[in-house]
């Protein structure tokens, strides 16, 4: 072909077979896991379907008005939210800390790194066993610790004040060695000339350091890290359904254990629909503040 | 009025070794109150490591160094009172020009308290120190031209204007050193030749004592006081840029500030010449050692007679006014450059035959270790 003839072709002449061919794999896979299955929810959730029930009748919006009205929905929500309100800061400022404490060392740098990577690879449910045993109202670790200090056993998992607590603390020691991950890349891209800036502009103290540097350049970072934690968070789960089972008295029911009572327990499927789709709802909202704020504000 | 200790930099055996290896040391270096003295050597020669030594970013595997009279080997940066510009200027980039500016004053005029986020401005007294140090950095930044870019962030700016920014936030404070790694290396021809006066013109107007690395050697003749050749970690030569241009102490000293290179060749190649014999009666043991001359200690003129250095044209470069050949002698291994009149180059064609008449009081001698070898007479006079 000549460079003339290029350049004489339009450039608007798009060659459609071969377009179709090269996007088709991504779209059928796209629509097959993700497209279809969220609209079948969504329709789902307008009727009162009911699993091995034949039929089903379209019901409007009642699934999301009984939602609204029911005492158990809420609590659920509150719980998630106390839940994701005590993880995401917990597991960010321990992840956080410990990043800085392993990115100054050279020995036992990659030991720390495994050891606080390590629950984050083991399963919950094989782990729940090693959690409950720790917090044991009489024999646990937990308590023998607190009677050291002479403070009295807590009921951890059975008191009803306590045991959304424990879950979040679970929660974060889950949680800590990913976002200790994800913060120890994050501080690897901070340029060295910077911080030998800040240290012959006389920022000399590790707080100096921290406030002039370190925080700011970890800005994106700490906003990438605090969506994907919050995301995880509200999607708390195997803990619940292991060790707590949403009791004692409804104190651990978060959503997503309440998806899977209704939808698996008692087989109301068009309501668990009405529950997802609220549940996605929340969720896609966070990821598209995550967008915005990453395009506007972090970037500088 | 400077004080006779006042930023005077003393290293003594200084060593820095990474991994068992040597990259920089031993060097001795006496810096004078208030001089302007150039780092100038070949990329990886440890210029930028000697410089991070006494600025005290890299600790010091031995030897001592000392900052207006005072020990400060082993100092952090913040107490040697040094200020540095960074090759790729290393500004805070979330904050603006002006913010940039002001955070060595922060540091140094702030309490801890004070420097919080939030309560700090509220606490009695920040209020008087804020308008102080909003004050210097706009004085600064007016003096540096760039007092319309205090609110925009470096991001927003051009390789020149951050480079600005970046002598702003070392010179606000006031340092008594001032350490520059390479600043212009970054900047188009142009703006480097303009960045090289304001620096020279700043240096007078401060007088601080400044420590300028470059591998430019034309940065080096044109700026300083004095320069300091570095090769593999090692400083050969200090003195004067005219002393270190027309008095070179090493073989490699001579051939690095040259341009657009230095002529050299083998004694033995020449010791049948008349030119040899010459060189023999200056000095002795010249049996191993390297004749090496400039280009404009010698020059090229067309001539068909057979002499001691002739030989053909083989390229001829002008530019402007300057211009030199490249001249192919037989029993040579590189040809010799001679600087030629402009005029002349083009009357100069390839393959023509030119006898080369060489200055022989601007030849230097170099010993096998490439040390210079003085010629014989004076040391008898
Ligand atoms: N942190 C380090 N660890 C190991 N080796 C280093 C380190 N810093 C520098 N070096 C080595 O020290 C030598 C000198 O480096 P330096 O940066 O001082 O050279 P330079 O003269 O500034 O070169 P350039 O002109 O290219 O900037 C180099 O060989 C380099 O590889
Ligand atoms: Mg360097």
């Amino acid at each position: 072909m000549t460079t003339a003839s290029t350049i004489d072709r339009p450039v608007r002449q798009y060659d459609f077979g071969t377009m179709w061919l090269l996007v088709f794999p991504a779209t059928a896979l796209l629509l097959a896991f993700l497209v279809i299955p969220t609209a079948l929810v969504v329709v789902l959730s307008f009727t009162d379907y009911e699993l091995g029930k034949e039929g089903l009748r379209y019901i409007g919006i009642t699934n999301y008005s009984d939602m609204l009205a029911d005492r158990v929905f809420w609590q659920s929500v509150r719980n998630t939210a106390l839940y994701v309100a005590l993880v995401v800061p917990g597991s960010i400022f321990i992840a956080l800390a410990v990043a800085l404490l392993i990115e100054r060392r050279s020995v036992l740098a990659r030991f720390y790194k495994v050891a606080f990577f390590l629950p984050v690879t083991a399963t919950l449910v094989a782990m729940a066993t090693v959690w409950e045993f720790i917090l044991h109202p009489s024999i646990g670790l937990a308590n023998h610790l607190l009677s050291v200090l002479r403070i009295d056993p807590i009921r951890f998992l059975s008191d009803p004040d306590w045991a959304i607590v424990s879950l979040a603390a679970i929660g974060i020691w889950q949680s800590i060695g990913f976002n200790m991950v994800l913060f120890l890349a994050g501080l690897s891209s901070i340029p060295k000339e910077i911080d030998e800036a800040a240290a012959l502009d006389g920022a000399a103290g590790g707080i100096d350091r921290f406030m002039i540097v370190t925080w700011p350049l970890l800005g994106p970072t700490t906003l990438f890290v605090t969506i994907t934690t919050a995301i995880n968070a509200m999607r708390v789960f195997e803990s619940v359904a292991v060790i707590t089972q949403g009791g004692p008295n409804k104190a651990t029911e978060v959503i997503l254990y309440s998806i899977y009572l209704e939808a698996f327990q008692y087989f109301r499927t068009g309501y668990a629909s009405a529950l997802t789709v609220v549940f996605l709802l929340v969720t896609v909202s966070l990821i598209i503040l995550q967008m915005r704020l990453a395009d506007r504000k972090v970037h500088y | 009025m400077i004080d006779i200790n006042d930023g005077a930099i003393d290293a003594r055996g200084l060593v820095k070794q990474f991994g068992g290896h040597r990259v920089v040391g031993p060097v001795d270096l006496s810096v004078r109150p208030g001089e302007f003295l150039t780092l100038v050597g070949p990329s990886g020669c440890g210029k930028s490591t000697l410089l991070r030594l006494i600025a005290g970013l890299e600790t010091a595997s031995e030897g001592s160094i000392s900052i207006a009279g005072r020990t400060v080997t082993d100092d952090p940066p913040k107490e040697r009172d040094v200020a540095m510009v960074f090759q790729n200027y290393a500004l805070y980039p979330h904050l603006t020009v002006a913010q940039n500016m002001a955070v060595p004053l922060r540091m140094r005029r702030l309490s801890l308290p004070q420097r919080l986020p939030f309560v700090g401005s509220l606490l009695p007294r920040s209020a008087a120190t804020l308008a102080e140090i909003d004050h210097d950095v706009e004085q600064v930044a007016k003096s540096l031209g760039i007092a319309q870019l205090l609110s925009r962030k470096p991001a927003q700016l051009s390789g020149g204007q951050r480079q600005r920014v970046a002598l702003g936030r070392a010179i606000v404070r006031k340092p008594r050193v001032f350490l520059l790694d390479e600043p212009l290396s970054n900047l188009d021809a142009q703006l480097r030749v303009q960045m090289r006066s304001e620096l020279v013109q700043l240096h007078r107007r401060l007088q601080v004592t400044l420590i300028y690395v470059t591998h430019d050697q034309a940065e080096a003749m044109t700026m300083s006081n004095r320069i300091a050749v570095m090769f593999a970690g090692n400083i050969l030569q200090i003195g004067t840029p005219e002393a270190v241009y027309d008095d070179p102490d090493h073989l490699k000293v001579a051939s690095f500030i040259s341009n657009p290179g230095l002529n050299t060749m083998p004694f033995a190649a020449i010791a049948n010449t008349q030119l040899g014999r010459q060189i023999g009666a200056i000095v002795s043991g010249s049996a191993e050692c390297t004749v090496a001359f400039r280009p404009e200690a010698c020059t090229a003129v067309s001539s068909a007679d057979q002499t001691d250095l002739s030989g053909r044209v083989i390229f001829c470069e002008r530019f402007g006014a300057e211009a030199f050949a490249h001249i192919a002698v037989d029993y040579l291994e590189h040809p010799i450059i001679a600087r030629i009149e402009p005029a002349h180059a083009t009357r100069l064609t390839c393959e023509q035959l030119v006898r080369v008449n060489l200055d022989i009081s601007k030849l230097f001698l170099f010993g096998p270790d490439g040390l210079r070898l003085r010629p014989r007479r004076r040391a008898a006079a």
